[in-house]
């Protein structure tokens, strides 16, 4: 027997003003499951995402997260999901560890305290915990914008370009974090990202975007069998470009 | 009428408690924003309590009428920096582009709500009390001597600042950082109609009738009552506490209405100008 999707999308529209920012997509990812969300900019990948949050309501079409209606049900499921983005910050006067208690307390974490140490340990913040924010690198930034997104061991899991801006080495690490906290808890995480190798590393499926719609959704391998190419990166192009897959050319 | 959700109105202690906690940690973390909380009740205080000085010494009406303008400045005081407390921390997130982050938690909106209610409380007793010890010091006004009524005053224009600080968050979440300046300005546009240093008497009619539409011209009204002819007119407090209730009802409702219209129109996630 299949479980209920974790994330569930059907005939999702988003309009601002005349604009169609998503323009009636469906998609359904398993528990468990890893999916990168691709597109260029502006193809609806953050406001699909905040639409999953709650934080954009739908022009129309439904979302069901872990079974509740989003956004009208959010406060059933807020608490088992988090987000994580470069483009939204922590309070820089705050500490590592008092950003951590506030947002621990939000969604009521038990035994907070050990919490903290054991996600500072994860993520190699022990030595920052009473840093204030805003004198981090980026890259420890990151750090602590991942441990506030892991803060409640959520169960969805949606990302914003979780790597944007790091170096190579950096990004790999957090990678591998996040490969970590997936399997150890089993969560669905959602990815949206420019970054091709990331995708191909971490994420069993892909749905690409472009201009508010679905143009292809399919395990990374298959997608690259299908458009006759050796990269995601390849792929990618091939779809921003509106070059058709090689065996649909084909026929 | 579109009436809120449950769950926009449910309260749970931990996480008004959790919010709380992050605007101390800011507070603590910043002896400037400590020093700004004291700064401008304390100038205000001084300019208006020399001239009190000086026009008793100069008249015989305003020797009777000894402490009514230091009274005004600190209970004028409450009103505005209650507002700009609520407001400010409020202001915060959008400051530090954390509101997001905020916004995906589980927090209820009346947990914001009353969480920023606590901290209008928190900066005002840290802004005005010191500089009502200012006023004994050095005018030998003690607000404090008022009594019961005091608390009746202060409730009122501490419950009208919370109604003016709820619709400008609400404001400021549907329309960004662009409607900044009403944080700092909206309150302004009471001071003559609530008539904080003279009588609504002196009113042109017309203009009366808005005054009395606004709950703390009740309670400068009845602080000069009680200053100047030692009466405490509670007829005037519970008029003001009536219209103030209504206040925050409408206020809620605005609020609410403003964070639906920010989810419609993306407003959330763009939280600049």
């Amino acid at each position: 027997m299949r479980s209920e999707p974790a994330i569930a999308v059907d005939q999702l529209v988003k309009i601002y003003n005349a604009t169609r920012a998503v323009d009636g997509i469906s998609f359904a990812l398993e528990p468990g499951s890893i999916t990168g969300l691709l597109g260029g900019n502006g193809a609806g990948k953050t406001t699909t995402l905040a639409m999953l949050l709650g934080l954009v309501t739908p022009t129309s079409g439904s979302i069901k997260v872990l079974g509740a209606a989003m956004p009208r049900e959010r406060y059933r499921v807020l608490h088992k999901m988090n987000f994580e983005s470069p483009y939204v910050d922590l309070p820089h006067r705050l500490s590592v560890r008092e950003n951590l208690k506030v947002f621990g307390r939000l969604y009521a974490v038990p035994d907070l305290a050990d919490r903290i140490v054991s996600l500072a340990e994860q993520l190699d913040l022990t030595e920052l915990l009473d840093r204030p924010v805003g004198k981090l690198s980026a890259g420890q930034k990151t750090r602590v914008a991942l441990a506030k997104a892991l803060i409640n061991s959520p169960q969805v899991l949606l990302l914003d370009e979780p790597t944007a801006s790091l170096d190579p080495d950096t990004a790999d690490w957090v990678r591998g974090r996040l490969e970590q906290f997936r399997k150890e808890h089993d969560a669905t995480v959602l990815l949206a990202s420019h970054n091709m190798a990331e995708v191909e590393r971490l994420c069993e499926r892909v749905i690409i975007m472009k201009r508010g719609q679905i143009e292809d959704d399919d395990a990374p391998a298959r997608l690259l069998i299908r458009y006759g190419r050796d990269t995601l990166e390849q792929v990618f192009l091939d779809v921003a470009r509106g070059r058709a897959p090689a065996r649909e050319a084909a026929q | 009428m579109i009436l809120p959700s449950a769950d926009a109105i449910a309260l749970a202690p931990h996480r008004v408690a959790a919010m709380v906690l992050r605007y101390l940690y800011l507070l603590r973390s910043s002896w400037t924003r400590l020093l700004e909380l004291i700064y401008w009740p304390a100038v205000q205080l001084f300019v208006w309590g020399f001239l009190q000085f000086y026009l008793s010494q100069n008249s015989g009406f305003f020797a009777r009428a000894s402490g009514v303008f230091i009274a005004a400045v600190l209970m004028w005081d409450i009103l505005f920096r209650g507002q700009l407390g609520f407001s400010v921390s409020f202001l915060e997130e959008m400051w530090s582009r954390n509101l997001s982050n905020v916004m995906i938690t589980p927090l209820r909106p009346m947990e914001f709500v009353v969480a920023l209610m606590i901290m209008s409380l928190i900066r005002l007793a840290i802004g005005v009390i010191p500089v009502t010890l200012l006023a004994i010091a050095f005018f030998g006004f003690n607000l404090y001597a008022l009594g019961l009524a005091l608390v009746a005053f202060f409730i009122n224009l501490i419950l009208t600042s919370w109604a003016v600080g709820i619709v400008v968050a609400g404001v400021l979440l549907r329309n960004g950082m662009g409607a900044e300046s009403l944080a700092w300005t909206l309150m302004f546009v009471l001071m003559p109609l609530t008539c904080v240093y003279y009588p609504v008497s002196v009113l042109p009619h017309w203009l009366q009738l808005i005054a009395w539409a606004l709950p703390p011209t009740y309670v400068f009204e009845g602080m000069r009552a009680l200053m100047m002819e030692h009466a405490f007119r509670a007829d005037l407090m519970a008029e003001a506490f009536a219209l103030n209730a209504a206040y925050i009802g409408v206020s809620a409702l605005v609020f609410l209405a403003l964070l639906n219209s920010a989810r419609r129109v993306g407003s959330l996630l763009q939280t600049g100008e």
